[in-house]
């Protein structure tokens, strides 16, 4: 009896508070209607404030589920390479997002939305330093949004140079993409949603969420990265055969790659910074199409490699992913299936055909994001629900060629520049024992029974 | 007093444990191993790769006996481990001159 009552009136309590809070804002309705009626004007501005929150509201929730993803990057990046290399993997993940923040706010932002007189890359804006604080906040929440991007592109060149770089030539090249390659082929391509105003843009180049701006720019600084490194060792026999090095545990691979695919909800959706409905189409393409490249590749693998390797499935989810995002806002959801099923067979024979030319990428991100970059891009153009056009597809075309051109010849520069000097490549010895231990002192898996040997258990005694 | 090396099939491991329970034994180390032997290895794919397995996992079980049960130890294994293909693994029975109980310090037949 007791409890049933403290329930009743545990409901009570709840529906006096309700109805407070709806009665407590009628009175101010009211105040409001007696000081001034409404006009169309005032119920207009009113209309409009709702919608600016609603716009910041929605915006910044899609950039803290794209940050999300680079919990993604560091598991699937981890997952797909040895035990003896997790900890440096996720240090660069976690190094990719901080110093990238810092150098994305210092010069970055600036570079890629700044105003742009040329067309190039924009001249104003460092430090958000002409955004006063009494102006309207918009730029904050912007910036939050292209930070979280810029740190996408950065984090996708981390996986194909894994378990042999270099740590400090590493946060050397978080620096110099964060701060340079990734801001000024945005600020081609995407400079005018703020200040800037780009060249592609100004043809017409159609990139809703970034196949071209993010993901290919990654992938292609992914293939000069690995090209100027070299193979892990072992990783090619004598007789140019591949060598399996098998990552050390798919379920973080798997996991990660649930997230990403979760982050990129954000990605895709948020990338309207406005809510509205479209968001919904954009959400169902960007899912169909994650869906159709998972099972693309799987049956592709199964076909040729005789298994449904997990591996190249996780990869194909990506490719999906990454091929649905130039086109997400303006294309049917029976066109992101198409564009999803061609991602992911294209991602296997992407990785073959590297690993063929002995390129070594332990994860696959440059077939997912370089080439499926552009896959993702030239579709956009192709399967335009307002029709399609040979102008349409030139300008698709000469975007993606811009974005290797520019990516690849200097990021080859920059890596080469590395490795004449300071060296992009660890020792021999370090690759082969590990650059958890020599470069960071750390061991992902540490072993409790054997640390005593090391001194700690009896230092209580 | 022996000791019993049996290197068997990792999926069997419940099956020699309970045998050997009910012949008498009441202790036994246990480890995870890799070798090969008659079976030689397997050829696996990842990514398109092939790589060549040439260790394959096996469990490694020692027992401590006295001379009368070595027989039925080694009976039991042969009963429950074999499958009659290459990769069931060895038997390996070797003199033991010594057992000392840690806990008590009792030495011999009477530490087993």
């Amino acid at each position: 009896m007791t409890r049933l009552n403290l329930r009743s009136i545990g409901s009570y309590v709840v529906i006096v508070l309700i109805l407070g809070a709806a009665l407590g804002a009628v009175p101010v309705a009211f105040a409001e209607e007696a000081a001034a009626p409404p006009t169309p004007e005032s119920n207009a501005e009113a209309i409009a404030t709702v919608q600016s929150h609603a716009n910041y509201l929605w915006t910044l929730v899609a950039a803290c589920l794209v940050f999300l993803m680079q919990a993604g990057f560091a598991l699937v990046e981890t997952g797909l390479t040895r035990a003896k290399n997790a900890v440096n993997i996720c240090m660069k993940n976690l190094m990719d997002f901080s110093v990238g923040s810092l150098a994305f706010f210092l010069i970055g932002f600036g570079l890629m939305f700044g105003v742009s007189s040329t067309g190039w890359f924009g001249t104003s804006g460092f430090l958000l330093s002409d955004f006063a604080v009494e102006q309207d906040p918009w730029v904050y929440v912007f910036w939050m949004f292209q930070v979280v991007f810029a740190a996408t592109a950065a984090t996708i060149v981390s996986g194909a140079m894994a378990e042999r770089t270099k740590f400090t030539s590493y946060l050397m090249y978080s620096v110099f993409v964060s701060a340079f390659v990734y801001p000024i082929f945005g600020s081609w391509a995407w400079g005018g949603l703020y200040k800037g105003g780009g060249w592609l843009e100004a043809k017409g180049f159609i990139d809703f969420a970034g196949s071209t701006v993010v993901h290919s720019v990654g992938g292609w600084a992914a293939l000069a990265g690995a090209m100027v490194l070299g193979p892990r060792l072992g990783r090619y026999g004598k007789d140019g055969k591949p060598r399996a090095m098998p990552g050390h545990n798919l379920v973080l691979a798997t996991l990660g790659v649930f997230l990403l695919w979760f982050g990129w909800f954000g990605f895709n959706a948020g990338s309207t910074t406005t809510a509205d409905t479209s968001i919904a189409l954009i959400a169902v393409n960007t899912n169909l199409a994650a869906a159709a490249g998972a099972v693309a590749a799987m049956l592709t693998a199964w076909l040729y490699l005789k298994k449904p390797d997990a591996t190249m499935a996780l990869n194909g989810a990506l490719a999906g992913l990454v091929g649905i995002t130039a086109g997400c806002a303006n294309v049917t959801p029976v066109s992101s299936i198409i564009i999803g099923l061609v991602a992911g067979t294209v991602v296997v024979f992407s990785v073959l055909f590297f690993d063929r030319l002995h390129i070594d990428d332990p994860v696959g991100a440059i077939s997912v994001h370089g080439v499926n970059g552009a896959w993702g891009t030239l579709a956009a153009g192709l399967f335009n629900a307002e029709g399609t056009s040979l102008a349409i597809i030139g300008v698709q075309l000469l975007g993606i060629v811009a974005a290797f051109v520019w990516t690849f010849t200097t990021m080859w520069v920059f890596f080469k520049l590395v490795s004449v000097t300071v060296g992009l490549r660890v020792s021999a010895e370090e690759e082969v024992e590990g650059l958890d231990s020599h470069e960071h002192g750390n061991d992902a898996y540490a072993p409790d029974t054997f640390r005593t040997l090391a001194g700690d258990a009896g230092a209580g005694a | 007093m022996k000791k019993v090396e049996c290197i068997v099939r990792p999926h069997l491991l419940d099956a020699v444990k309970t045998a050997l329970q009910d012949v008498g034994i009441v202790g036994m180390s246990v480890s995870e191993v890799k070798g090969f032997g008659r079976q030689k290895g397997h050829t696996e794919t990842y990514r398109g790769s092939e790589y060549k397995v040439e260790f394959l996992p096996k469990v490694k079980i020692e027992v401590a006996v006295s001379e009368e049960l070595v027989e039925p130890v080694v009976e039991a294994v042969l009963k429950t481990a074999k499958t009659g293909k290459f990769g069931d693994g060895k038997i390996f029975v070797s003199a033991l001159e010594e057992v000392v109980r840690i806990r008590t310090g009792e030495r011999g037949e009477g530490a087993l």
